[in-house]
């Protein structure tokens, strides 16, 4: 099972989500350059975090216009699985693949430090081995990621359970002091409609090894190998 | 030829930054200043004929990329003189 | 045009150094030939006056692979790779503009690491500021801690520990020094050389600006007066366009095309071009209207004394040309050819084919002048390390919450919690205290780093000071089962041609080699920053030292915090009677006086031998070294970092000031003293370990319950509630922010 992912100029968290998916996790795993136009026939497709093109405009708007942009469109309309992480999440955003826009933490601030989330949904090729309403220790690490979207399309989202985690409490309450950046719902990560394409702010690839504090988020990318094992969530051509 | 951008975030959009912005002027005394909004501006240099075509690859330019209009507002105003106003 | 005295002056240059330029060239200097010299010849790029002290300093072992004189240090940590590290400061611009500042100091020591062929790892910075009720010091505050989490958050490498410090003395100089560490295959260690005539120099990254040019510098009236105006005080850091160089360098140095790199750092092309022209015994001749410039109408000299951050110069072998200029491109750079290295030892700068500057290269480098500043002994010391009467001490539990308060001792977090400190997968021990670690992919090791200073030690014994800066680094590492292999200092002191300072200077950095060659910490480089001084009042001398320790086994390291309920407390090394320069006579008494702890060196090096064996074995659970606040402090945060309570009863110490017994022992700052924890059933075979070492201990606890209990000599004087404690200490610094707004 292969594993794309994208480096944009500035990404800074692709050579983590490449350990965790070739070293940790044994999986094949491959760079694919901003300016390919080619998936190199990869299994999932992973945008990672980071600062592409310095985020000097807004975040993610000027990745959303690079060349491989296109392949990792056709490839989530096929129903292949894409994970935006952080940096990858507000690219997919800034490229309509998912509803809303990020906004600057409520703090103002950088924010670094593990939160809790909760699984809401099991039913998306990044989440089929967690249990429901699961609990995962999982860092963050951004400067802009208090989620928006207006209010009716929030409904939306809840109403068709595109809402995959939420910030919460160690004990599972989904609270305001549970909310790291002001994020609306405490959303902390969402998928689309067809249920193949997830974006979160949250770094499961900085949470896969016991020693660097969490393993937690492991679950999710053995939930993509899985997903794909399955036949659930593959491209179809 | 000269564009002149204005992005701000819709009114419904909550700003952090704007309000940080508001409570910090409070506490220096400027009470009188009730809300501030802060938003981004842009100069952009246009080889265009006319007002018109300056204006419409400005808008183009900032509905594309300069505005996420999810969360954004624009505004564009078009200078047809190339002349800078001394600062 | 002609060289006036006023023209020298302004370049900041002597009347016997100019005749010096003089002599060299055999003729008067062009304008551009005075600025060249002035900017090679200036304190911060010659360390001409604290050259003749450096040179004493340990700089060579049997890890070491580069000393001082690169871009970097360098040392073996096996599986053939090498740590590359330094420190290095941005205090003055940090001031003008904080954010800017901060963030370029962390920019410019970042090029540093991975212009030596390693890819940079972590980030440890070492702050101090003026006390954090003053707004103007807020703002100052804030907008370092911004700039740097903005600049290394988004290049992507972690900032892993630090530590900050807070003195009146620097409320109009802060004090911002930056250590990177990076990773490189030991063989494949690239230098800042320019050799082999015929060679091609490229020039790649930013456009220059008239950034940084020193204002002082410039002879406004006779020099053009708008270009004057144009020119920006403070550089601008881009950390996306560093992000670009840091990747594309490393590709590029993959393939062998490379003869040297160099970053444009202070003096930018001037120091870069002579530099590697002086190391490689080599020639070099560029033409300045090759250099892509970002404003119009820039002059030669201009263009040489420009510090536009983010530039690189290289030197590349004949015929690889167009292979490296392709890696570039496909990073969306530009390597621009400027010129080439000739045989001739001369620095030649042409504008549009017209020589501008013609200097040997060796007399900009080694051919500076060296001063042997005159010293004097301070007279402020003989009343400074006296001890005033302090009258009858406050309740012990009062001390123990005020010094939790005080911004020195309270909880980081508001800051670190900035900083992407994750980033990489590589941080095995958080950021909160003590070393930061990081493992070494790709092989079983880890790295221990920690940097450490304590200017009220230095200020009462600059000798004794700097050793126990020394000793704190290399304990913080040894804590976390680090071996220390190397060492690298940033200097900050106050203005050199006072004897005093100079004085203050030359007793630490003897102080500095003293611990070195005690611990086996060779110095492999770092930086020397003088004239921090405002009005004429100087900082409190303050040499901070980073330490580098191996740790052979990355599943065995000790962090700071307590592990389980039940484990017992042990005290290593000794207590004594020693208030003298801590925390709480400056908290509790508005103090800087007294004796600093005695160091005693050959007990500190039995003491890191010591926590690494037992931490390597796997029998030191926790440890964590008694620093400022003493003691109770040191125990309360081991409680605070996993929130289990302790209970502890240490031996009690005789003392020369009455009633101040439970002050000395709980808040005193004695040296070469860590709180450890071990499994109850383990505790003899601890003892005995120690004992071996030859290191005093004592079972002074265990860990459990949720209350902080201490006892002296079985007399119960400490009693607090644990989560008030912790509440007070972790939000300490976010209350001066959230209560009066950062841009307060």
């Amino acid at each position: 099972m292969k594993f794309a992912i994208v480096v944009f100029p500035g990404s800074n968290c692709d050579h983590d989500a490449y350990h965790a998916t070739k070293h940790v996790l044994g999986q094949e795993a491959a760079f694919v350059w901003h300016k390919d136009t080619s998936l190199q026939g990869a299994d999932v497709v992973i945008l990672p975090g980071g600062f592409a093109h310095g985020d000097y405009l807004r975040t993610g708007a000027v990745a959303r216009f690079s060349p491989i942009m296109p392949a990792v469109q056709r490839f989530a309309e096929a129903g292949g699985p894409v994970l935006g992480i952080c940096n990858g999440f507000q690219v997919l955003l800034e490229a309509g693949l998912l509803p809303g826009a990020m906004l600057r933490n409520r703090s103002i601030r950088f924010q670094c430090e593990h939160v809790v989330v909760k699984v809401e949904c099991t039913d998306t090729p990044f989440t089929s081995r967690c249990s429901p309403d699961q609990l995962l220790r999982i860092p963050i690490a951004h400067g802009e990621g208090n989620y928006y979207a207006e209010p009716e399309i929030v409904e939306q989202l809840e109403a068709r359970r595109q809402v995959i985690f939420r910030y919460a409490t160690a004990s599972g309450a989904v609270t305001p002091e549970a909310n790291p950046n002001g994020s609306v719902r405490n959303i902390a990560g969402l998928c689309n409609e067809r249920r193949n394409v997830v974006g979160m702010m949250p770094h499961p690839e900085r949470a896969c090894e016991l020693a660097i504090g969490s393993a937690d988020g492991l679950l999710l990318l053995e939930s993509a190998v899985h997903s794909v094992g399955q036949g659930t969530f593959v491209t179809t051509p | 030829m000269r564009a002149r951008v204005f992005v701000t975030l819709k009114p419904s959009v909550f700003d952090p930054q704007g309000t940080i912005v508001t409570d910090a002027l409070h506490t220096l005394g400027y009470d009188a200043v009730k809300n501030v909004r802060q938003g981004k501006y842009f100069e952009l240099e246009i080889d265009a004929g006319s007002e018109e075509e300056a204006r419409r690859l400005a808008l183009e330019a900032a509905d594309k990329l300069l505005a996420n209009t999810v969360i954004e507002s624009y505004r564009v105003e078009v200078e047809s003189s190339t002349e800078r106003s001394v600062p | 045009m002609t060289i006036t005295d006023d023209i020298v002056k302004r370049h900041g240059l002597a009347p016997d150094e100019y005749q010096r330029i003089l002599e060299m060239l055999g003729r008067e200097p062009t304008l551009t030939e005075l600025g060249i010299f002035s900017v090679m010849w200036s304190e911060h790029c010659s360390y001409k006056s604290s050259r003749v002290h450096l040179k004493t300093l340990p700089t060579t072992g049997a890890r070491v692979i580069q000393g001082p004189g690169e871009n970097a240090g360098a040392v073996d940590i096996g599986d053939g790779l090498a740590a590359v590290f330094k420190i290095e400061s941005h205090n003055h611009p940090s001031f003008i503009e904080p954010y800017q500042g901060a963030a370029t100091g962390v920019g410019g020591i970042i090029r540093d690491i991975f212009t030596m062929g390693a890819r940079p790892i972590a980030l440890l910075n070492s702050l101090r500021f003026g006390p954090l009720d003053e707004p103007l010091v807020r703002r100052t505050f804030a907008g370092v801690v911004a700039g740097i989490g903005g600049y290394g958050n988004s290049i992507g490498i972690p900032t892993v520990g630090g530590e900050i410090g807070f003195d009146e003395s620097y409320t109009g100089n802060p004090l911002v020094n930056v250590f990177c560490l990076g990773i490189a295959k030991a063989d494949e260690i690239i230098k800042g050389v320019a050799s082999g005539a015929g060679n091609a120099v490229y020039y790649v990254g930013a456009k220059t600006g008239r950034d940084g040019i020193h204002g002082a510098t410039m002879a406004s009236a006779e020099f053009d007066e708008k270009s004057a105006e144009k020119r920006p005080a403070v550089q601008v850091g881009d950390p996306f366009m560093e992000k670009l160089l840091l990747e594309a360098c490393l590709e590029v140095m993959k393939t062998d095309a490379l003869v040297g790199i160099q970053d444009m750092g202070a003096a930018g092309l001037t120091c870069s071009t002579c530099e590697m022209g002086a190391r490689g015994g080599a020639g070099v001749e560029i033409d300045v209207s090759h250099v892509p410039q970002r404003e119009a109408g820039m002059t030669p000299y201009e263009i040489m004394l420009s510090e536009s951050q983010e530039r690189m110069l290289l030197v590349v072998k004949q015929g690889r040309e167009s292979e490296v200029e392709r890696i570039f491109e496909k990073w969306d750079l530009h390597a621009v050819r400027i010129g080439e290295v000739t045989t001739d030892g001369l620095m030649r700068v042409k504008s549009d084919g017209e020589v501008v500057a013609e200097i040997r290269t060796e007399s900009l480098t080694d051919g500076a002048p060296l001063y042997h500043r005159p010293m004097t002994e301070p007279a402020y010391l003989t009343e400074a390390r006296r001890l005033p009467s302090l009258g009858a001490p406050r309740p012990a539990d009062e001390v123990f919450r005020r010094l939790l308060l005080s911004p020195g001792i309270a909880s980081k977090r508001w800051v670190y919690r900035q900083y992407d400190h994750m980033v990489r997968t590589n941080t095995l021990v958080l950021p909160g205290m003590g070393a930061g670690v990081v493992r070494v992919k790709g092989t079983s090791r880890a790295l221990a780093l920690s940097v450490d200073g304590n200017g009220r030690f230095v200020y009462l014994d600059p000798y004794a000071g700097a050793q126990l800066a020394v000793a704190e680094a290399a304990r913080n590492v040894a804590c976390a089962g680090g071996q220390p292999i190397g060492g690298t200092n940033c200097l900050n002191f106050g203005n050199p041609e006072r004897p005093e300072i100079m004085w203050q200077f030359a007793r630490a950095v003897e102080g500095i080699g003293a611990a070195c060659r005690a611990l086996d910490i060779p110095i492999t480089g770092g930086n020397v920053s003088l004239y921090n001084e405002t009005d004429g009042t100087p900082i409190l001398p303050t040499p901070v030292l980073g330490v580098v320790g191996l740790i052979e086994d990355a599943t065995m390291i000790a962090s700071g915090g307590f592990r389980s309920e039940g484990d017992s407390i042990l005290l290593l090394g000794e207590t004594l009677d020693e208030l003298g320069g801590s925390a709480y006579l400056k908290v509790m008494h508005g103090l800087v006086r007294g004796v600093p702890p005695r160091l005693d060196l050959q007990r500190e090096a039995a003491l890191l031998r010591l926590l690494v064996k037992g931490v390597s074995c796997g029998l030191v659970r926790s440890a964590h070294d008694c620093a400022e606040g003493g003691l109770a402090v040191a125990l309360a945060e081991c409680c605070f970092e996993t929130g289990l309570g302790a209970e502890a009863d240490v031996p009690r110490v005789e003392t020369a000031l009455p009633g101040f017994r439970d002050v000395s022992v709980l808040f005193g700052e004695s040296a070469s003293r860590v709180l450890v924890s071990v499994s109850a059933g383990r505790v003899a075979e601890m003892e005995t370990l120690a004992a071996e070492a030859g290191v005093p201990v004592a079972t002074v606890g265990r860990v459990g319950g949720d209350r902080i209990r201490i006892a002296v000599g079985g007399r119960a004087v400490l009693d607090e509630p644990l989560a008030a404690a912790e509440r007070l200490w972790s939000d300490a610094i976010g209350n001066y922010f959230e209560s009066q707004h950062a841009t307060g």
